[in-house]
């Protein structure tokens, strides 16, 4: 349903003075979501995952540019495209209830979702209904955001988003520091929009919870995809996943070797010509530093390496 | 409603409490202030008739008003009249300060409130749309304008409008608050608007550059906000996000900030008055500041004190009836 | 589209432009100074077959009804303006510093009775604290400086208080004070350099605040002697001829005093812009 092709994001900034910088948060992103499975896009906290979200979106800032393809069934997203699928066919799941408006009443706010992914009319009778289905009490709709937390805040995010009959549903970051619980139900609710035929892209941090209700698993690594690997892949010593990052990254889990990877992430204003991930690798040659290796398959998965 | 009400008392107690504290630091100081001043308080009773009171006569008057007395005694009698609400006799216009005060006021209240009213809505109104245009031609022009305004000397702005509409023009009249020469109960009210017209006017829009730029700048803060950027992603329009969302966040700090500028209000109504001649409560302090009207001065400074304060203890108030946030934190 | 952040730019080199803006009103303001002193006192003195001549080649700005200059008068008027307001904004950003700085580092009893002072000189509209200050001191220049001093100082102790509760409170300078630095060092390698650039703003942007107020008590008749021709006084002398039409007694000097207010505006938000980082996204 939904497919990103070497997608880059670049900004413009002022430095002191009047030095203007450019970044680049994305440089080579890849990706697709088809109807009817989860798939996660994992990668570093603060590495940019959102500007994804957004971007498909279309409500990056304005001093954003934005190079490679997004197409969604098929046909390519411009800008007035996303403006009309915006809240109708894609919605967002967002990360907290900071992201409500502090003086509106939760119903209301999702009452007015239903409205805006097209059901004038019956927005009220949606807002129930959406409020049953995630088991929200009615006197919830009278609530204000800063009075809804945990649990609660999370149904009603979901409810949000789903009330406006999307077909494909962002979650960014829908688990940081939550109640394990919390986090188990939220994961549900992923995997049941996901059973219904709906695409589900699932932006996150943390690898344990996109393993369990992800379909496939996206490795995404200094503004770029490192692997695009089946969660099936993640077992045993890593053998079956491609990139060398990939691997690390599943051997440094607590439940797994738990050694962690020596170095850290570039910064998005200081990108090296050649792979990424060349000055952490263990695999590492000149042919690395040289040149950035394209996404290929390999095994049934897809894999930004030379060596995999 | 029993327990916001309690809550509301105690607020409204609290503040009180405030008042009277600072009622009483300023009157200490400003008494001390003018008991320093070179102005011989003798002289400025007697004022014009100064060559023919001979110096026995300005003894007997030192005596009459106890001007011989060390300060804090006469401190002390000062304020104990003002407790009982005894606030002196002024000397350039012989009645209770009291009076003075509230005559002069009500003049002045009817300037200050068309001001206040016209220049929040109108304020109010520029800011929402040029924040929401922010950074096109529209926006860079209310910007400029409203930054030039709010540059621009109170007093010189109302001598352009004397000039243009009243000398040139002869739309509105050149002073004061009433036709010169027709006894005051038979002056009609539409007179009286007439009169206030001008002073009005430029008060408002000096008010009303202020009121824009603030409003804006609400607003395009409330636009880069993480809960707009969800609305966008929504799909709500751009008209949508400003109705819906933007009016409703810049609501609560653009009346607390319309009731925060009745200082300012205060302080443009002095100088407008005295270029209209209008006979308000911001002549009588010049009047009173140039002709040491000792009494006057410090009942006008006591009783700006206790205005300014009434405008930020509603602004306060408001918000703790308002603001969902503050409001049902108690419950 | 009008939703995105609305302060970046088009592609243009804003920083640039902001550069420019401050060059030229820096250039404004030290003209107005020299220019003044150029003219000379020639057009000062009473020239009875000249006046009320409307503005000309020969007196730009006119005459008034003594015959006298209006250029060189205003010119005057604003350098006098200028001198007064400069002295009160420096006095009172000095006081402003020095009172926010003790604020935030002498404990809590000393933040306790600075609030409350700031509170109680913010508690009177400003100009009828002028006129009561200026009224102790007799009005004329020393009363004019001082009452604008005494209400200025305020802001800018409210901001450089803010400034350094909130530097102190940061890791590096907890870091810091652990690892034995004195609070000098601290104060001179963690504070100062932040609250430099803050103090030079606030005190650029009260010239024109201190220049209006002044201009306004003049224009009252409490403030200068009419012997310094401040714009005030030019402005209130002015009021007894407007009705015959001499409009040019007060609409250009008033306009020269919002010029020079405005080139002291641009520049202090120019500074701000270029040394403030919170402007970087552009």
């Amino acid at each position: 349903m939904l497919s990103v092709h070497n997608l880059s994001i670049t900004f413009t900034m002022y430095t002191t003075g009047l030095q203007r910088r450019e970044f680049t948060p994305i440089t080579g992103l890849d990706l697709d979501v088809g109807a009817g499975e989860v798939v996660a896009v994992v990668g570093e906290s603060g590495s940019g995952k959102s500007l994804l979200a957004h971007a498909v979106l279309g409500i990056l800032p304005r001093n954003a540019r934005v190079a490679g393809e997004i197409r969604f069934q098929g046909e390519l997203l411009t800008p007035e495209r996303q403006a009309a699928l915006r809240g109708k066919q894609i919605a967002l799941i967002p990360q907290s209830v900071a992201f409500l408006d502090p003086l509106m009443r939760v119903g209301r706010q999702v009452r007015r979702a239903a409205e805006l992914g097209g059901s004038d009319g019956t927005a009220d009778a949606a807002q129930r209904a959406i409020f049953r289905r995630y088991h929200l009490p009615d006197r919830a709709a009278n609530l204000y955001p800063f009075q809804v937390s945990g649990g609660m805040a999370r149904r009603v995010l979901v409810a949000a988003a789903v009330v406006s009959g999307a077909s494909l549903l962002i979650a960014d970051e829908p688990t940081p520091g939550l109640h394990p619980e919390i986090v188990a139900e939220t994961l549900r609710h992923l995997r049941e929009l996901a059973a219904e035929g709906r695409a589900v892209l699932l932006i996150t941090h943390d690898i344990g919870a996109a393993l369990r209700v992800a379909d496939r698993v996206a490795v995404f690594y200094a503004g770029t995809t490192l692997e695009i690997a089946a969660a099936a892949d993640f077992t045993g010593k890593g053998e079956a996943l491609r990139h060398p990052y990939t691997q690390a990254l599943w051997r440094a889990l607590p439940q797994n070797d738990f050694t962690p990877i020596p170095g850290s992430q570039p910064p998005p204003d200081a990108l090296l010509p050649g792979c990424l991930f060349a000055p952490r690798c263990w695999l590492a040659t000149p042919e690395c530093h040289a040149a950035r290796p394209p996404l290929r398959p390999v095994r049934g998965g897809w894999v930004r390496c030379i060596y995999a | 409603m029993d327990m916001p009400m309690r809550r509301i008392l105690t607020f409204l107690g609290r503040k009180l409490a405030r008042l009277l504290l600072l009622l009483a630091t300023i009157s200490v100081v400003s008494f001390a202030l003018v008991s320093l001043s070179p102005l011989d308080p003798v002289n400025a009773y007697v004022g014009a008739d100064l060559l023919l009171v001979g110096p026995e006569q300005r003894a007997l008057i030192a005596e009459r008003w106890g001007l011989n007395d060390p300060p804090v005694l006469r401190y002390l009698r000062w304020s104990g009249r003002v407790l009982q609400g005894d606030l002196g006799v002024s000397l350039i216009y012989r009645q209770p300060v009291a009076r003075v005060i509230g005559e002069r006021f009500v003049a002045s209240l009817a300037l200050m409130s068309a001001a206040w009213a016209l220049s929040g809505i109108l304020g109010f109104a520029l800011g929402v749309l040029a924040g929401a245009r922010a950074g096109s031609l529209f926006d860079r022009l209310v910007r400029w304008f409203a930054y030039l305004l709010a540059s621009t000397p109170t007093f010189w702005l109302a001598l352009l409008l004397l000039i243009t509409f009243s000398v040139t023009l002869r739309w509105t009249p050149i002073c004061c608050a009433a036709p010169p020469g027709i006894p005051a109960p038979e002056v009609t009210l539409l007179q009286r608007l007439h009169h206030l017209l001008l002073p009005a006017a430029t008060l408002s829009i000096l008010g009303i550059a202020n009121v824009t730029l603030h409003t804006r700048q609400k607003l395009i803060g409330v636009l880069n906000s993480d809960y707009v950027l969800y609305a966008r992603a929504q799909g709500e329009t751009p008209r949508g996000v400003i109705w819906l969302h933007g009016l409703r966040n810049i609501a609560l700090p653009a009346v607390t900030l319309q009731f925060a500028s009745l200082s300012e209000l205060f302080g443009g109504s002095v100088l407008a008055e005295q270029v209209f001649a209008y006979p308000g409560l911001g002549q009588a302090t010049v009047q009173a500041g140039l002709r040491g009207d000792v009494p006057l001065l410090l009942g006008i400074v006591l009783f700006s004190a206790v205005f300014v304060f009434v405008g930020n203890t509603l602004a306060d108030l408001i918000y703790q009836v308002l603001d969902p946030r503050i409001r049902l934190e108690a419950s | 589209m009008m939703m995105r952040r609305p302060e970046s730019v088009n592609g243009k080199n804003r920083r640039r432009r902001t550069l420019w803006t401050a060059s030229l009103s820096l250039i404004l303001l030290v003209s107005i100074i020299a220019l003044g002193q150029a003219l000379g006192t020639e057009g000062l003195d009473t020239n009875l077959e000249e006046r009320n001549q409307p503005p000309s080649w020969k007196h730009p700005f006119g005459t008034d009804w003594l015959g006298r200059d209006m250029l060189t008068r205003t010119l005057r008027g604003l350098t006098v303006s200028l001198g007064v307001g400069l002295t009160a904004s420096t006095l009172s950003a000095v006081l402003g510093l020095l009172l926010g700085l003790l604020s935030a580092t002498l404990g809590s009893k000393v933040d306790a009775a600075i609030t409350w002072l700031i509170d109680l000189f913010m508690s009177l509209p400003h100009m009828v604290a002028l006129i009561l200050i200026s009224f102790t001191l007799g009005g004329g220049m020393p009363g004019v400086i001082a009452s604008v001093t005494a209400t200025h100082w305020t802001g800018l102790a409210r901001i450089i208080r803010a400034e350094v509760l909130q530097i102190k409170s940061t890791d590096y300078v907890q870091l810091s004070a652990r690892m034995g630095r004195s609070r000098v060092w601290i104060a001179r390698h963690h504070i100062l350099p932040h609250l430099l650039p803050q103090f030079i703003v606030g005190l650029i942007l009260l010239f024109p605040h201190a220049i209006l107020h002044e201009a306004g008590i003049t224009f009252i008749g409490i403030g200068l002697s009419p012997h310094q021709p401040a714009v005030g006084i030019i402005l209130s002398e002015s009021m007894r001829h407007l009705s015959t039409g001499r409009w040019w007694l007060a609409v250009l000097p008033g306009l020269s005093l919002l010029v020079m207010v405005k080139a002291f505006d641009a520049l202090g938000e120019s500074v701000r812009t270029l040394t403030d980082p919170k402007t970087s996204q552009e």
